[in-house]
C-alpha cells in the first residue's frame, strides 16, 4: 500500500481493519485494529510481545487509550468524512498532552486540500481515499510557507519572529 | 489601522494561488462538487439562486479608502456594478462568474483583503463595534484583539472543519453596539476590582433556528490568555459537538445541552492543560498590534468652529441630518458621520460603484482615509471635523447617501431574501421597498424615533429578526409568502429575544400591521420612550388586540346561558 509518510510516497504494509469482532483471532500481519477490538482482547495482544496499531474515530476519546500509547507503534485517526474534524483535535491532543511520539496515520476520506491541516495537527502518515492521486495530493504540503499558529509542526507563532 | 508585512501578504497570496489550482481542479474534473464545495466556502464563495456569491472579508469592518476603491472596482469588472454590505460587517458580490474569483481574489490581496473564512465551518470574521478608537463610552479599543483573532484563527490547523460555523465578536464600550450576545463567542473588554483590563467571556449565543443570548462563562478573562481561553472552547467545541444534524451544531446547543455549568468546567479543564503554553500571548504582541489602531492627529481647534449648527437653522434636510446621522467623538470639535445606505428606493445595504468610489473620495477629502461598516448595514466616517460637516453633507447628498434616517423605521436591517439567497422562503428586500414606501414622511419617522426593525427572509435570521424591536420572519404557507412579526427584541446590552405577536401575516399586509403597531406606540408612550422602552412597558397585549381585533362574540353563546 502506498501512502504518504514525512511528505514522502513510502510503501508499507500495514492494513486497516475495519470491523473485527471481539471474538475473533487476532490478524496475522501489520494490522491496525479496531480500538474495541484491542480494549477486548488487551490481556492477550500484550502477551505477543511486540508493539501494534489501532485506530480510532471522533467517538473515541483519547482519554481511553492515553494509558496504553507505549504499546503503539500507529495509531491510525478516522475521518469518516474529510468535514468530520475531530480527528485533527485527537491528533493535537496525542501529541501535545500525551507526547505520543509514534506513528498518526489518518485515514478514510483522506484528501490532498485537508493534507496541510492534518501534518500542522500533528498526523505524520497518510492513506488517502480510494482513487486519489498521491503523487498530485503531496502537493498540498506546498501550499502555504507562513503559518500565523504554532501547531505541531511549528513550535513558535509567527509574531514571535516579527 | 493594520498594516500586511511580508508574512501576511505571503498568507493571502498564497491563498490566491491555492484558490486558483482548487477551481481549475474543479473545472478540470478533478474535484467533485462534494469535494469542492467546502474548498470554496472557506473562500466565501456560495452558489446561490441565479449566481454565486462572493463574501469578502472586512476585518471588524474596518476599510481603507484603497480598498473601497478596490471593491468598487471589482462590482465594475466582474459585477453588476454594485456591492452588498452585510450584517458582519463584511461585503458581498451578488454575480461572478466562478471563473473569475481566483483573479478577484488577486484584485483583493494586491490591497491587503481576502475571502478567508468568511463561510465554512470554520472561525468566521471577527466583528466589533463600528465606533471603536472613537467613541465616548469605550474602555479600550477593541480592535487589536479582533486583528489577533483573525491571525490566530486563519487556517487555525484544528479548528477549520467545526460541526458548524463559529463566530466572535469584541466590544470594548459600555453600550454593546456589535451584538456580542448573540455570537458564539462574544467578549467584553472589562476592568476588575484591581483596575487591570480583560475580557468577559460570553459564550453560545446566537440566532437561527433556536436562538439563544449567550452566557458569560469567564467573568474576567486577563488579555495574555485570550488565544489559550478560545483555544480551550474551540477544542471542547470540536469534539463534543452535534455533527448529526446541522440545525443543532453550533455550539450555543453545545453549552444548552450541557448546561452552563457542565460546559464551563470542562472548558476550564482543557484550558488549565493549555493556558501557559505557547498561547500565552506576550504584551509585546500585544504592544505591537495596538501601535497600529492609533488615533490621527486631531486639529486642537476644531471645535471653534460651530458653523454647521448655524447652517442647520436654516436648513432642515441638513438639521435633520445632523440630528440621526452624526455620532459623538470623544475628541471636541469632530463627529463620527453615518453614511446611510438605506436610501428608500434602494436594497438595504447596497451601494454602487460609484457611490463607493465617491465615499471613498470623502474619506481622505474628511476621514484620514478610513471608513467602517456598520453591524446596521450602513458606513462610517468615524472622524470628520464638524467645520466639515455641511459640505461632506452635501456631497454625500450629491448621491443618494444622505438619508437622515438612523436609528429610525427605514433604518432597516434586511438579509437578501427570496431575491438572491437559495435558502429563502421569503422575499425580504420587497418587504424593505414597501415599508419604504408606506412611510416616506420624514417628518414622522422623525417622531417615532430610535426603532430597529430587522428582517429575514427564512429561519437562518440573516437578518437578525429575533433581536428586532419588531422582527419580521419570512415564512411560506402553501407556496405564498407570509411574514411572522415579533416585537420587543434587543441585541444591545439588554439583549432579549422579540415575543411572537400572532399569526402571520399576508405579504401585502407588513407594513400596514407596522403602522398599527406604531399607533399603539404613539397612542401609549410616555415622554422619550422609545418603542422598545413602551413595548416592555406594556406588554404584547395592546399591540396584539389592534393587529388582530377579537371577533364579537356571537349571541348565540348568550342564548344558551
Amino acid at each position: 500500500m502506498r501512502v504518504i509518510k514525512d511528505k514522502k510516497i513510502s510503501d508499507d504494509d500495514w492494513v486497516v481493519v475495519r470491523e473485527l469482532e471481539d471474538s475473533a483471532p487476532a490478524p496475522t500481519g501489520n494490522a491496525i485494529l479496531p480500538f474495541s477490538y484491542w480494549r477486548a482482547n488487551r490481556d492477550e495482544l500484550l502477551k505477543q510481545n511486540t508493539t501494534h496499531a489501532v485506530w480510532i474515530d471522533g467517538d473515541i476519546e483519547t482519554e481511553e487509550l492515553s494509558g496504553d500509547l507505549q504499546h503503539f507503534s500507529m495509531i491510525a485517526l478516522d475521518f469518516p468524512a474529510f468535514k468530520d474534524g475531530r480527528s485533527y483535535s485527537h491528533a493535537r491532543l496525542l501529541r501535545d498532552r500525551y507526547a505520543y511520539k509514534g506513528d498518526l496515520r489518518a485515514i478514510g476520506d483522506v484528501l490532498r486540500d485537508q493534507l496541510f491541516y492534518m501534518h500542522r495537527s500533528g498526523i505524520s502518515s497518510f492513506l488517502l481515499a480510494e482513487d486519489k492521486d498521491i503523487e498530485d495530493a503531496l502537493k498540498g504540503f506546498q501550499d502555504f510557507t507562513v503559518r500565523y499558529q504554532a501547531a505541531a509542526d511549528d513550535a513558535v507563532p509567527i509574531y514571535k519572529l516579527r | 489601522m493594520y498594516k500586511y508585512d511580508n508574512y501576511d501578504q505571503t498568507i493571502v497570496d498564497e491563498r490566491v494561488a491555492q484558490f486558483r489550482d482548487q477551481t481549475e481542479r474543479f473545472l478540470a474534473g478533478k474535484l467533485t462538487e462534494d469535494e469542492y464545495r467546502p474548498l470554496r466556502l472557506m473562500n466565501g464563495l456560495y452558489v446561490q439562486r441565479y449566481a454565486p456569491m462572493l463574501r469578502v472579508a472586512i476585518p471588524y469592518g474596518l476599510v481603507s479608502s484603497e480598498q473601497l476603491r478596490m471593491l468598487a472596482h471589482i462590482s465594475r469588472k466582474y459585477d453588476k456594478s454594485y456591492a452588498h454590505f452585510s450584517t458582519r460587517q463584511n461585503v458581498q458580490f451578488n454575480w461572478p462568474a466562478l471563473e473569475t474569483v481566483p483573479d478577484i481574489l488577486a484584485d483583493l490581496a494586491s490591497v491587503e483583503m481576502h475571502a478567508i473564512q468568511t463561510s465554512g465551518n470554520d472561525i468566521r470574521n471577527t466583528t466589533s463595534d463600528q465606533f471603536a478608537g472613537i467613541a465616548e463610552d469605550e474602555l479600550e479599543d477593541p480592535r487589536p484583539y479582533c486583528e489577533i483573532i483573525r491571525q490566530w484563527s486563519t487556517f487555525h490547523p484544528e479548528f477549520s472543519f467545526l460541526p458548524r460555523k463559529f463566530k466572535i465578536a469584541v466590544s470594548g464600550a459600555t453600550n454593546d453596539r456589535a451584538a456580542v450576545k448573540v455570537h458564539d463567542i462574544g467578549l467584553y473588554l472589562v476592568k476588575n476590582d484591581a483596575g487591570v483590563v480583560g475580557f468577559n467571556v460570553i459564550v453560545g449565543g446566537g440566532l437561527g433556528r433556536t436562538p439563544f443570548i449567550g452566557p458569560s462563562i469567564k467573568p474576567f478573562l486577563e488579555k495574555q490568555h485570550l488565544l489559550s481561553y478560545l483555544e480551550a472552547i474551540l477544542r471542547v467545541y470540536n469534539r463534543f459537538g452535534r455533527r448529526d444534524n446541522m440545525y443543532r451544531a453550533r455550539i450555543k446547543i453545545l453549552v444548552n445541552d450541557l448546561g452552563k455549568e457542565e460546559f464551563t468546567r470542562q472548558v476550564e479543564e482543557e484550558w488549565s492543560h493549555i493556558k501557559d503554553s505557547v498561547l500565552k500571548l506576550d504584551q509585546k504582541e500585544i504592544d505591537r498590534v495596538k501601535g497600529f489602531f492609533t488615533a490621527p492627529d486631531y486639529d486642537v481647534n476644531a471645535a471653534d468652529d460651530n458653523s454647521f449648527e448655524e447652517a442647520g437653522k436654516s436648513n432642515k434636510a441638513f438639521s435633520n441630518w445632523t440630528k440621526r446621522n452624526l455620532f459623538p467623538h470623544r475628541v471636541a470639535g469632530y463627529k463620527a458621520v453615518v453614511v446611510s445606505l438605506k436610501a428608500p428606493d434602494i436594497p438595504p445595504g447596497d451601494a454602487t460603484d460609484e457611490q463607493m468610489d465617491h465615499i471613498a473620495e470623502l474619506a481622505d477629502q474628511y476621514s484620514y482615509g478610513e471608513i467602517v461598516v456598520t453591524h446596521d448595514q450602513n458606513l462610517v466616517l468615524p472622524n470628520v471635523k464638524q467645520a466639515d460637516l455641511f459640505s461632506l453633507w452635501e456631497k454625500l447628498s450629491e448621491k443618494n447617501l444622505a438619508t437622515a434616517n438612523i436609528g429610525l423605521l427605514t433604518d432597516m436591517i434586511c438579509c437578501p431574501g427570496l431575491d438572491f439567497c437559495a435558502l429563502a422562503n421569503a422575499g425580504s428586500i420587497p418587504i424593505a421597498k414597501q415599508i419604504n414606501e408606506k412611510f416616506d414622511d420624514i417628518d414622522y419617522l422623525h417622531d417615532i424615533g430610535d426603532i430597529k426593525i430587522k428582517m429575514s427572509g427564512c429561519m437562518n435570521a440573516c437578518g437578525h429578526h429575533h433581536v428586532g424591536h419588531i422582527g419580521i420572519l419570512g415564512v411560506r404557507k402553501k407556496d405564498e409568502e407570509f411574514y411572522q412579526l415579533t416585537l420587543g427584541g434587543s441585541a444591545e446590552n439588554d439583549a432579549c429575544l422579540g415575543d411572537r405577536l400572532g399569526p402571520s401575516v399576508a405579504k401585502e399586509e407588513v407594513a400596514g400591521v407596522i403602522s398599527k403597531l406604531l399607533d399603539v406606540y404613539v397612542e401609549q408612550r410616555q415622554e422619550d420612550e422609545r418603542f422598545l422602552d413602551t413595548y416592555r412597558r406594556i406588554g404584547v397585549t395592546p399591540f396584539k388586540d389592534r393587529v388582530y381585533p377579537k371577533k364579537p362574540v356571537k349571541e348565540k353563546a348568550y342564548a344558551s346561558n
